[in-house]
């Protein structure tokens, strides 16, 4: 079951049998800049970032992104940047994985952002979305829409956290600016 | 741009309109199922054989032949078709081969429609299987990619029919075999099958012998020998036994009748034949934790496995200690704050409500850091688990000198993947002891450190104490790299311009593996790096200018290994100056450097010896946290690969070495 979220809206998602998350993934794709004309590879290219930050007691301790892949503690993956995008409707063209199991006990949250590093707005980015799996069933969770949502490069996707034994999911959708994950962070903090 | 693919593999196509061509030694039948998202195919109009040859966007051959050209276009399939795989099968009931084991591994390319090869695929290790799915076609992400899949089905068609999700799966490989039986009337015989590649010689000698199944046809084709009579099946050729019936590893029993045998009769062929597929390592059983099993991991080769196994384990300790150290770091520095609160609170001061605080803020945090001790401990016990399965799967080179294989060694063929320099353990995991595996050739020499360690561990060692640790671990090494090449293509000279280590060296010495003499004073010291230097400069010219068969025939190309024992004593400027230039440029062409040192005494030297030491790799002769990991940068113990006290495995290996050496000459 997709839940298909508009800017904004924040739900708490449960497994649909009830059971716990063990592993998902955010995905990301969006369809690369379009060639035009002559000295076509000068158009500019658009590259959307992924990133996870992973909080213990609303203080960052480690974070996921292009630069840095692996979380030291090996629970949290990135697979890769992708610096030009895809075909858009297709497959994502970065993906986080989090291996829940595997997460340190103290980390409780982790936040999960995508930026405009080109610095194009998701207003001229075409068929970007940003979805959230459940790894262990393929089955997607949530869904956004990014291209058309306005004057921001920046979108505070979900957060999971734990909730119990388990782990609980909660979209976020929070429209914001920046280039990096760093500049996200007043932004994220309200979140926590 | 050609792939070779291998089993598993895939490559995208450029293109969409393709032809598949197919190669065997004997008349195979071809042909193509279509499949949609699911990988089911959805009923007869979807599978193209020679009763049926044609299908929108593809076409196969009408008979089974020994060479096979499938036209396919991609764009003209019907919409929900996802997948294109492509079969061989072997025809039934006409008197030929029953079993690919018996036939030539088939070849198959695909092709643009100029003829340029795109990718080609050779299924090798099929044996009872009469037919298989050589490749497939498959929609990934709006593009067409090809993939080599060789699964190959004892079942015969129908089996695979049937596995592709058709229910008249049986009925269907009846109407094709009828229609390839038919068209097996109006066939010629078989070309003589390519003789190109050792591999195709070796099986074609195997199975050459049979020319009855065409019956006359072939004996009319066939220039030698005697034709057969056309009876079916067994083929003349003595059929390997169960046991050892395996295409690749059975001898040929009779000459080829189609040209010399040049495969060596008893040798094995298994260096030469393409990367066989892994034995699957047993699934783990669902729902229970894995059981851990030796190998499991991805690779070519056990060895492959077994390494890369290795370095996975050394990588998750690292990772979960990791997460460990944080979560007792953050558990530490919240009850830090905790108590600071207190402390600040006016509050606190009066009555027992700030020591409540404090105790709370204590209590949180011991629960945090037993949570992440518990953790840590069953993750330390999956790998503990893991370390004693694999420990004993080892092959010498990556086994601990105590380990039994090192008492059953035999000399080897080959040069390992990598080699065993230590064990590694973190404060944490001090009963998970993790292999330091070294990719081989060595890619940096190594510093064996006679000097005092900086963590100050060691102080109950004097200085000649250590001294001597540390020319053992040299000279274990060194055996260690000896004993794992092939007898002759490894060569260790010493340096130990002061004669100290005359007792350590012994063993190298006593059995003869070290054939010269160490250098001995300023001038031996000089004679063997400007051997060494010569060596090392002759071979870089070779390499660049491309005449590697132009290097004198009296040069050694076995790698060689300097062991320079109490450096820099002895050495003037100038044997310094060399010394830098083989650590440099060395161990590119097979010249490495081991030394044992204290920097302490190089200290005279002043900075201009700084990039020497740090193009060495550190190794210390007594256990001491000094080499870092890839991922996070623990600080791991590093504990040298040493011989158990008494036991006289090293002599028994060089023994073995120097033997092998002299049996054949090198």
């Amino acid at each position: 079951m997709t839940v298909n979220m508009t800017k904004g809206q924040a739900i708490s998602l449960q497994k649909s049998d009830g059971g716990t998350l063990t592993a998902v993934r955010m995905g990301l794709g969006w369809q690369a800049a379009p060639r035009r004309g002559l000295f076509g590879s000068r158009t500019r290219e658009i590259d959307l970032d992924a990133s996870a930050v992973l909080f213990a007691d609303k203080q960052p301790v480690d974070v996921v992104f292009f630069r840095h892949l692996v979380s030291d503690d090996g629970s949290v993956r990135h697979t890769g940047d992708n610096l030009v995008g895809g075909a858009g409707q297709g497959g994502d063209d970065e993906s986080i994985l989090v291996d829940l199991a595997r997460v340190p006990v103290h980390i409780d949250q982790i936040v999960f952002t995508v930026n405009s590093f080109t610095g194009q707005t998701f207003q001229e980015v075409q068929n970007a979305f940003c979805r959230l799996v459940d790894e262990t069933n393929g089955q997607e969770m949530a869904r956004y829409t990014l291209d058309g949502g306005g004057q921001y490069t920046a979108q505070i996707m979900a957060k999971v956290h734990r909730s119990g034994t388990g782990w609980t999911m909660t979209a976020l959708g929070q429209p914001a600016n920046g280039r990096t994950f760093q500049d996200l962070m007043p932004a994220i903090l309200p979140h926590l | 741009m050609t792939v070779e693919l291998v089993r598993g593999q895939n490559a995208p196509l450029p293109q969409t309109r393709l032809e598949i061509r197919v190669s065997a030694g004997k008349p195979i039948v071809a042909g193509a199922t279509l499949s949609d998202a699911q990988g089911k195919v959805r009923g007869a109009e979807w599978i193209a054989h020679p009763g049926s040859p044609q299908l929108p966007g593809l076409e196969v051959s009408q008979q089974a032949a020994a060479d096979h050209r499938l036209a396919v276009d991609l764009e003209a399939l019907p919409d929900a078709v996802e997948r294109v795989n492509v079969l061989l099968a072997l025809p039934v009931g006409v008197g030929g081969p029953v079993r690919f084991g018996a036939v030539a591994a088939p070849f198959v390319a695909v092709t643009g429609l100029d003829g340029a090869e795109v990718a080609s695929y050779t299924i090798t290790d099929l044996d009872p299987e009469s037919a298989v799915v050589a490749l497939e076609l498959y929609l990934r992400n709006g593009a067409w990619k090809v993939r080599a899949v060789g699964q190959g089905y004892a079942g015969g068609l129908a089996e695979m029919l049937a596995d592709q999700g058709l229910a008249q799966a049986r009925e269907i490989a009846t109407q094709i075999l009828d229609a390839v039986a038919r068209g097996m009337a109006r066939s010629v015989a078989a070309p003589p099958p390519r003789t190109a590649e050792t591999d195709r010689v070796r099986r074609t000698a195997a199975t050459a012998g049979p020319a009855g199944e065409h019956g006359a046809a072939a004996a009319a084709s066939q220039p030698s020998p005697a034709p057969q009579p056309a009876a079916p099946q067994p083929p003349t050729t003595p059929q390997p036994s169960a046991a050892g019936s395996g295409g690749a590893s059975a001898p040929p029993e009779t000459p080829s009748t189609s040209g010399v045998n040049y495969a060596h009769p008893s040798r094995r062929p298994a260096a030469a034949a393409p990367p066989t597929p892994p034995p699957a390592a047993p699934p783990a059983q669902p729902g229970q934790p894995a059981q851990p099993v030796a190998g499991d991991a991805t690779g070519w080769s056990m060895e492959e496995r077994l390494y890369n196994q290795v370095w996975g384990m050394f990588e998750d300790l690292a990772r979960t200690t990791a997460a460990y150290r944080s979560a007792v770091d953050f558990a530490e520095s919240r009850m830090e704050q905790e108590l600071d609160k207190v402390l600040s609170d006016p509050r606190s001061r009066i009555g027992g409500t700030g020591d409540a605080a404090r105790e709370a803020a204590r209590a949180k945090q011991a629960k945090l850091v037993d949570q992440a001790r518990e953790v840590l401990d069953r993750d330390l016990a999956q790998l503990k688990a893991e370390a004693d399965v694999v420990e004993p799967a080892l092959p010498p080179a990556f086994a601990a000198w105590d380990n039994p294989v090192w008492h059953a060694y035999r000399v080897p063929m080959e040069v390992p993947m990598a080699l065993r320099l230590g064990d590694l353990h973190l404060p944490e995991s001090a009963d998970v002891r993790i292999p330091l595996l070294m990719r081989l050739p060595l890619e940096r020499g190594l510093w064996i450190d006679a000097g005092r360690s900086s963590s100050g561990s060691v102080t109950f060692h004097d200085s000649a104490e250590l001294h001597r640790l540390a020319m053992e671990t040299a000279v274990a090494l060194a055996a260690r790299l000896l004993a794992v090449y092939p007898p002759g293509d490894f060569a260790v000279h010493a340096i130990d311009a002061g004669g100290s280590a005359a007792g350590p060296l012994a063993p190298l010495l006593q059995s003869g593996v070290m054939a010269q003499p160490s250098g001995y004073g300023a001038a031996g010291v000089t004679e063997v790096l400007a051997r060494l230097t010569k060596r090392v400069e002759l071979v870089q010219m070779a390499v660049r200018g491309g005449a590697t068969d132009a290097l004198p025939p009296d040069l050694d190309t076995a790698e060689q290994l300097l062991i320079v024992n109490d450096f820099p004593h002895g050495f003037d400027d100038r044997a310094v100056t060399q010394l830098r230039y083989l650590a440099d440029e060395g161990p590119a062409v097979g010249v490495h450097l081991m030394l044992v040192a204290d920097r302490e005494d190089a200290s005279a030297y002043g900075p201009v010896l700084d990039p020497l030491w740090r193009s060495l790799l550190r190794l210390t002769p007594v256990p001491d946290d000094h080499l870092a990991d890839p991922w996070i940068g623990h600080a791991w113990t590093y504990q040298p690969a040493l011989v158990p006290p008494g036991s006289a495995v090293l002599q028994q290996v060089l023994g073995q070495v120097a033997h092998a050496r002299r049996e054949w000459g090198r």
